[in-house]
């Protein structure tokens, strides 16, 4: 549990599983989240979308290999991106994708990574409903919810959260990922890839901490009826 | 008359200007020969103004403006339409391009940190963190 940034490879680290972080415009908060999963992982991947404020630097100095557009894509490109990336590796055997902003946990993913190995489930789905840990105010439920709905009538699985960004991802499942929503939308068609691959997968609790930061750059209401439109209109 | 000229004038030049732009794609003959009914249409229109009328009544509409404006809306929906299509297809191929240099990029970086690795003595020996050396 220790994260010492300077040790090079601690007792339990993950080698086989790399994380996969999109980011864009987030230099404030990058570092620290970089700096605590190097406790616990290896690879560290961080796909700068073409950040204008140093973001790709922080990551770097905290340690994360930083995979750099030359422009600026959007968060499904980034992520496909960083799993393309990351399957070029043979040792990958597990991509754990992560979001920039520090509102997942750690100790989550690490969970979500055991569980996968030991119920031999090929994509791991994090799920900020399955308990009580995590609080989101009423309007975020709602979005939230019709998000769930929308995913769920789309995919055909039975999700209870979507546009969670904690997902643990085995190798082969990985392979069947190819998104081209490169915006907001893309965190449907993932769950539509990945059910397209008919590989075991689960729902595992996590817990989103809700800080001031990350709710003043999460999706806003209205960002809800872009993911919509660019779900209809292809 | 000098109105017509000037419209044929302007009618003509655009016709040229948007022939010249080569789609390279096979819808291109069929975007050429329309357009070419499109560029008659309009001449026709020009010197018999009456003409639209006798068309605009044809079909149900008032006058022969009307029916330019509601032929407008079609043709600007249709140009809508085509540019989001082509929009898309742009972006996709942006997309495709910026991920491949993305990950050569990448993956020559992750060359020099092993390359360095390798030979730490050869290179530099003011530095003993080079494999975490990236820009």
């Amino acid at each position: 549990m220790n994260s010492s940034p300077g040790s090079a490879a601690p007792v339990g680290h993950d080698g086989t599983a790399w994380v996969i972080i999109p980011l864009y415009n987030e230099a404030s908060v990058i570092g620290d989240v970089v700096r605590e999963l190097r406790g616990h992982f290896s690879h560290i991947v961080c796909v700068d979308d073409g950040s204008t404020d140093g973001s790709a630097a922080a990551a770097a100095a905290a340690g994360a290999t930083v995979v750099t557009h030359p422009v600026n894509l959007g968060q499904g490109a980034a992520l496909q991106t960083g799993i393309e990336f990351a399957l070029t590796h043979p040792t990958a055997e597990f991509v754990v994708t992560f979001d920039a902003d520090g509102q997942h946990r750690v100790v989550d993913a690490l969970s979500m990574l055991r569980v996968a190995r030991e119920r031999d489930a090929a994509i791991v789905f994090g799920s900020r409903f399955l308990d009580e840990r995590t609080k989101p105010g009423v309007l975020k439920r709602i979005v939230l919810k019709t998000a769930v709905w929308v995913t769920n009538m789309t995919t055909g699985l039975t999700l209870t959260d979507a546009h969670n960004g904690l997902r643990v991802i085995r190798r082969d499942a990985a392979a069947g990922v190819h998104l081209t929503q490169d915006r907001m939308a893309h965190a449907t068609e993932i769950v539509l890839q990945l059910g397209r691959t008919k590989l075991p997968w689960i729902e595992y609790p996590v817990e989103v901490i809700y800080t001031d930061y990350s709710k003043a750059k999460g999706q806003s209401l209205l960002n809800s009826v872009n993911i919509l439109v660019d779900l209809v209109v292809r | 008359m000098w109105i017509q000229l000037l419209l044929i004038a302007a009618i003509i030049v655009l016709a040229v200007f948007v022939m010249r732009r080569t789609g390279s794609d096979s819808h291109l003959a069929l975007r050429r020969i329309l357009f070419a009914l499109f560029v008659i249409a309009a001449v026709l229109s020009v010197l018999f103004p009456q003409w639209l009328s006798w068309l605009a009544n044809l079909v149900g509409v008032g006058r022969g403006t009307d029916l330019v404006l509601y032929a407008l809306v079609v043709v600007f929906l249709v140009f809508v339409f085509t540019q989001y299509r082509r929009n898309v297809a742009l972006q996709r191929q942006l997309t495709l391009l910026a991920r491949r240099i993305a990950l050569l990029d990448a993956r020559e970086q992750e060359r020099d940190g092993a390359a360095a690795a390798e030979q730490p003595t050869a290179a530099t020996n003011d530095s003993a963190t080079l494999p975490e050396e990236r820009d």
